[in-house]
């Protein structure tokens, strides 16, 4: 019988993928390792390889379809082979298929149950049904049945906008505008997207539970932008291309400041607080219709020129929508940076479990009182977001010190 | 204070006494007052006695028959008075029952009527009892006749299940007038007793309020065994002689007499919703009488909560209790899962036994729903035919798209045995497959209800 495709849990979080788009069509050789569909994670677009040799039978899951991280997507097996009697009798739907027909009345009353999901719903059998023929995500509906779970009331309350959720079936443009163009009613309804269900289940989590606190420092460039000039000088001289940033001497300050101050590179665990001996420095990268947290591993070990190198490589892959779930999970305290949107200075949300970020603002001019004289001079504002249960006031205080010093004068860095 | 409790309870029947338990389970001082005998109308004049004297009908019927089987027992004499005493002893052994479990949860029994006071008060006697928490009505119901025509219970000629229950001989004949489960039963125990029964339905289906195939079974079989079966029939007058009794009965389109030496009333019951004082705190009853209340079956007062017959229909115990337990919940801050009120079940112990949950086939044509029925005889089933119990048979109405099960109506021996299967079902909402799914030891009545859920398929087995 031919091999059975799931959906895999392409990422550590996900419980669901929406598939983009088959790579392989129908009837097409693969084999084991090769690229059979893209699939769109709750943090990414990754791919869905084949784990059997043979053709491709037959594509379960329409393109635009969200599945359950364990349902079939697709058979792989010799030509003409039977898919198995779930396929064939009853193939197993996508959360969606509110646009394909019903089954006809005589063939439910013969569908013998479909396998359950691997990913597991408290649901009634009755419940699981109807979602199933309305192309309802259970997943999505609140259970009030006894221990929340989901019964057949549940489902049938689900609003038109729920179900559509799950709902299909356009191709998906990677990436694309999360905004519809006006079509001239007042507002525009629009289904959320993997990465910002993400989004929000992940810092609703952080302002409301996390009890945030912020510093905030005002840093003098000028040392640092001399230094970034020699050293570009230098680079250019040794014919390499690649140059470095602000933001690179900033993720390398930040780094080495955390390796000085564990007590600030630190996750809650809720009944224990983990001190890092690595520093992973996560950076805020804008993407589309998102952001995301690229993580530059032990970034206190790296030098200016490959943080520089890996964090435009990452940032670039971020923006594609390429990452891998390792290449942004793990940071140990993240750095986020709306300089080039000319922002000052702003508070961002912490990234749980971590226990800080540092927000950095616009590099700007400012006249400052320099040895009683007025001066314009290069600022950088710099907020700390601190977890008050893991960082204490003196504690985030010394470590942004630390970091304005560093800042200040590189050459503290060295110490 | 000696009268103060968290929870009183006003009556001691099924819901009551459940409630009540329920209550000193949570942890609530409780007390029960009861003007009669712990249990109420089930445990001592109604759902236990009656099992008791059925099952009298059942032996009786059993042993007529029973040289097929190879058992010569000879000529069987019945004794209605022995019969009827076994039944006094079964319901005043429950009766205890429930006193010791009032004891064992160390509730207090008053013994008294009570009488309901504002600020969650109850008078007995001279003794008035302060709630702190609340005030359960489970005051009951009562047979009533229909004096409108002339049947008021004398307790002689004109006679209630109270009386039929204290019988000590069988009168010579008898007419049953209600064909719903009290009037289907007292049919077949004096059948049984070998008094003949004339039965009496004013709507146009014995058990009216069950699915018609299971009617139309259950009017088979007592015809088979002699009973007489009238349905759609309107008494119109009633003669009550010294020691009979003449009925004036119009049905399809003719007029009859029918003379029996005793008129059984099985229609209806009343509720006992009168001298509780309800008035006094301001607690509304409905436009049929009953107690009003809201979801959580609180009344219009607040504090003062009803459940069981006042509460509503259907007026069964086991629906009593469960409001007992869904309330003593309620009052000690927990959150019940609700009462489902489509999801009683519904037993009638007559032979073969009805038992019923969900809705009738009718309803479903009422309601115009898309279903499908599933049936299976136990004329089919090998258990069945080895107890020679093959009246009767297993139907399951199912959605026709998503296999709920809508309803489901057993007729036979145990059917009130089978019943529960379908009720864990249509609890959980499992779907005809579900209970297929279930493998049904083999050989067993239940087998019907798997094939019958089967049928609805379109791929019943043995049949």
């Amino acid at each position: 019988m031919a091999t059975k495709v799931v959906m895999e849990a392409l990422s550590p979080t996900m419980e669901e993928g929406r598939l983009v788009k088959w790579t392989k069509a129908v009837g097409e050789p693969v084999k084991s390792g090769e690229t059979l569909a893209e699939v769109e994670t709750d943090k990414a677009v990754m791919e869905l390889v084949a784990r059997a040799d043979g053709r491709l039978l037959q594509q379960v899951v329409p393109e635009g379809a969200t599945v359950p991280v364990g349902d079939v997507v697709a058979y792989i097996g010799a030509p003409g082979e039977s898919v198995g009697p779930t396929a064939s009798a009853a193939p197993v739907k996508p959360a969606a298929t509110a646009l394909s027909p019903q089954p006809s009345a005589a063939a439910v009353a013969t569908t013998p149950l479909a396998v359950a999901d691997a990913t597991r719903v408290k649901a009634s059998p009755l419940a699981k049904r109807i979602a199933r023929e309305a192309g309802v995500d259970l997943k999505l509906v609140h259970g009030t049945g006894p221990g929340g779970r989901v019964v057949k009331r549940d489902v049938e309350s689900v609003p038109a906008a729920v179900a559509a959720v799950a709902e299909p079936m356009r191709p998906l443009p990677t990436p694309r505008s999360p905004i519809p163009t006006p079509s001239g009613a007042p507002f525009e309804d629009v289904p959320l997207t993997q990465i910002r269900k993400t989004i929000a289940k992940r810092l609703a989590t952080s302002l409301g539970p996390v009890p945030h606190f912020f510093l905030t420092s005002d840093v003098d460039m000028e040392r640092a932008a001399e230094a970034r000039d020699a050293l570009n000088r230098q680079l250019g001289d040794q014919g390499q291309g690649q140059k470095v940033s602000f933001n690179d001497i900033i993720l390398k300050a930040v780094a080495l400041g955390l390796a000085r101050h564990r007590a600030c590179n630190a996750w809650w665990q809720d009944d224990h607080i983990r001190y890092w001996n690595e520093v992973h420095l996560g950076m805020a990268v804008a993407i589309e219709d998102g952001l995301i947290t690229p993580v530059l591993r032990h970034a206190d070990r790296r030098s200016l020129t490959e943080i520089g190198a890996e964090a435009r490589e990452l940032a670039q892959r971020a923006r594609e929508r390429r990452l891998k779930p390792e290449e942004y999970t793990g940071s140990t305290f993240s750095v986020s940076n709306l300089g080039m949107f000319d922002i000052d200075e702003f508070t961002a949300v912490i990234n749980p479990p971590e226990a800080g970020i540092v927000a950095v603002g616009a590099i700007v001019p400012k006249a400052v009182a320099v040895d009683g004289a007025v001066v314009v001079r290069r600022r950088v504002r710099l907020t700390m977001s601190c977890d008050h249960r893991v960082i204490d006031g003196a504690t985030g205080a010394a470590f942004l010190k630390t970091l304005k010093q560093m800042l200040e004068n590189p050459l503290a860095m060295l110490l | 204070m000696a009268n103060q409790f968290d929870v009183i309870v006003l009556g001691g029947g099924p819901a009551g006494y459940t409630c009540a338990i329920r209550a000193a389970q949570l942890g609530l001082a409780t007390a029960v007052i009861e003007r009669e005998k712990l249990g109420g109308v089930c445990v001592n004049i109604g759902c236990i006695p009656t099992k008791a004297l059925l099952h009298s009908a059942y032996i009786a019927r059993l042993l007529s028959g029973s040289a097929d089987f190879g058992v010569e027992a000879g000529s069987v004499k019945t004794d209605y008075g022995v019969a009827m005493k076994r039944s006094r002893k079964v319901a005043d052994q429950n009766s205890r029952g429930v006193e010791f479990l009032m004891k064992k949860h160390k509730i207090t029994v008053v013994k008294g009527s009570g009488v309901l006071q504002p600020g969650r008060k109850v008078k007995v006697g001279a003794d008035v009892l302060e709630a702190k928490k609340a005030v359960v009505i489970a005051t009951g119901s009562r047979v009533k006749g229909i004096p409108q025509i002339g049947l008021d219970i004398n307790k002689t000629t004109v006679i209630s299940s109270d009386e039929a229950l204290l019988l000590e001989k069988v009168p010579p004949s008898l007419a049953v007038i209600g064909a719903g489960a009290v009037g289907m039963e007292f049919a077949d125990i004096f059948n049984a007793f070998g008094v003949p029964v004339t039965l009496i339905e004013a709507l146009p289906r014995i058990l009216p309020l069950e699915d018609p195939d299971a009617s139309a079974e259950l009017a088979r079989s007592y015809r088979k065994r002699g009973i007489t079966v009238i349905a759609g029939a309107n008494v119109t007058k009633a003669t009550v002689a010294k020691d009979k009794v003449t009925l004036d009965v119009a049905a399809g389109g003719a007029q009859q007499q029918v003379e029996a030496a005793a008129v059984l009333m099985a229609a209806g019951r009343a509720v006992n919703t009168e001298s509780v004082g309800l008035k006094e705190c301001g607690i509304q009853l409905t436009e049929r009488g009953f107690i009003k209340v809201d979801r959580n079956l609180q009344t219009t007062a607040a504090g003062y909560y009803a459940i069981g017959d006042v509460a509503g229909p259907p007026m069964l115990a086991h629906k009593g209790s469960r409001e007992g337990v869904v309330v003593a919940e309620l009052i000690a801050g927990l959150k019940p899962h609700p009462l489902r009120y489509d999801n009683v079940p519904s037993v009638t112990y007559c032979h073969p036994e009805v038992a019923s949950i969900g809705l009738t086939e009718e309803q479903c044509k009422e309601q115009k729903l898309d279903y499908v029925a599933g049936k299976f005889p136990f004329s089919a089933n090998g258990r069945a035919r080895g107890t020679g119990e093959t009246e009767g048979f297993v139907k399951i109405l199912r959605d026709k798209k998503y296999g709920e099960i809508l309803g489901a109506h057993i007729v036979g021996s145990h059917a009130s045995e089978m019943i529960h299967e379908l009720a864990v079902a249509r609890e959980n909402e499992y779907t005809v497959e579900e209970v297929d799914l279930a493998i049904h030891a083999h050989p067993t009545m239940s087998e019907a209800v798997a094939e019958a859920a089967l049928d609805s398929l379109g791929r019943a087995l043995n049949i």
